[in-house]
């Protein structure tokens, strides 16, 4: 990879299987799933697999099989249809019907999150105690891995104009600082995310911290909340 | 009959779940349960009317208050959910689950062609799903259905209030 390629993966062309590949595939050449193009969707199929497996996307037992379905597919059609008399129900049937069942549950699943959704769009009277903050001004909520890996960035973005990082031999490993971040925490109780990144810190540094603190988390050694109003993330010392 | 329409309203009000029919009449000895349903529909009219901030639903084999869904960015100020938010996977093995019902993992799995395992772990840990038995098969596999609490949080009346799915000819512009 040269260093102006993006690294990137992009999640909405991971498919959580195979009959969601086969799905994408019928929508995106518009054909109908009662006249399947089969030998374009097969060479279309194995190229997506090809290109997961270029991307270091596990590529599961589940697209292998239907990979081979369709190979088998496009051999029986190949065959001229007299000499097969007995038999000459149309071979991709055998994928037009899962095809079929499979829509109509997506289909159902769509519905079914449009509803009133209690939770989502419509509210009972008595939520539950845990849902009810009194005083928002004050909540905090637990942040998740996602925000942390927001603020991560924002703070990379600082640093680093263009966005790249690159990697030296660190100079201080990240045991030392967690050493570093348990004494900040001995003499404070707690510290915003912010304040552990110091304004001249080079890249290095600022992934050692993150690490530190991703490896605090994990240990138990601090929990970490964010401000719902202010968004702070701050660390607390347990 | 004005009477007991805001016995029923009181109720409502204070019930923990969606309240039944049945479970009225047992309160309200001497009402015809005839009596019982003209009094909801007539509150219901009454909150339609109204157009206030909330409604009456059936859901659940029985009525309940809720907000009307046009407030619900104000009622997130005020409260915070647990987040429902369901991942399309996981919306696909339920309407599975739901319109298949009662269903073993292999139906599941060979219907979505992809392992369910842990999905279906998260949907009965948030009680959407339950399981009903082990079908009487080789390798006993458990049988799977939905839950009261499903019918609840999707805003039905029962089971067959489930939406019809869509023809496939339309499917095409779906999600």
């Amino acid at each position: 990879m040269t260093p102006d390629e993006d690294y990137r993966v992009r999640l909405e062309d991971i498919f959580e299987g195979p009959m969601d590949l086969l799905v994408h595939l019928i929508k995106k050449h518009e054909v109908d799933i009662y006249d399947i193009p089969i030998a374009l969707i097969t060479k279309q199929y194995l190229e997506y697999l090809e290109w997961m497996k270029a991307m270091n996307i596990d590529v599961a037992g589940d697209f292998l099989v239907m990979a081979s379905t369709l190979a088998h597919i496009k051999s029986r059609m190949l065959i001229p249809a007299h000499e097969n008399e007995n038999d000459d129900e149309d071979p991709r049937l055998e994928l037009v019907r899962p095809l079929e069942e499979y829509l109509r549950m997506k289909s159902a699943a769509e519905r079914l999150s449009e509803r009133d959704l209690l939770g989502e769009d419509t509210f009972v009277r008595n939520p539950s105690q845990e849902d009810y903050l009194l005083n928002p001004e004050d909540a905090v909520i637990s942040v998740g891995l996602f925000e942390l890996i927001d603020a991560f960035q924002k703070i990379l973005e600082n640093i680093t104009p263009g966005g790249r990082i690159e990697i030296n031999a660190d100079t201080i490993t990240v045991r030392d600082r967690i050493v570093q971040i348990v004494d900040i925490f001995e003499a404070r109780g707690s510290v915003t995310f912010n304040e552990l990144f110091s304004k001249n810190a080079d890249k290095s540094e600022v992934i050692v911290t993150f690490l530190a603190i991703l490896e605090m988390v994990r240990l138990a050694l601090v929990q970490i909340v964010q401000h719902t109003r202010s968004g702070i993330i701050r660390l607390f010392y347990l | 009959m004005e009477e007991i329409k805001y016995i029923i309203e009181s109720l409502l009000l204070v019930a923990e779940e969606p309240l039944q029919i049945d479970r009225i009449n047992n309160i309200l000895t001497g009402a015809e349960k005839k009596e019982i349903q003209n009094a909801l529909a007539e509150l219901s009219k009454e909150y339609e009317a109204r157009k206030g901030g909330f409604f009456l639903r059936e859901v659940a084999g029985g009525y309940q208050i809720r907000t009307r869904p046009e407030y619900r960015e104000w009622i997130k100020r005020l409260i915070q959910p647990k987040t429902l938010r369901l991942s399309r996977a996981a919306l696909e093995t339920l309407a599975i689950i739901a319109y298949k019902q009662p269903i073993i993992r292999s139906d599941i799995e060979h219907i979505r062609g992809v392992n369910c395992g842990g999905i279906l772990r998260m949907l009965l840990e948030r009680k959407l799903i339950r399981v009903l038995g082990r079908k009487e098969i080789p390798g006993r596999p458990l049988i799977y259905a939905t839950t009261k609490q499903f019918l609840e949080v999707f805003d039905l009346k029962n089971l067959k209030d489930l939406p019809t799915p869509e023809e496939i000819e339309t499917m095409g512009e779906a999600s």
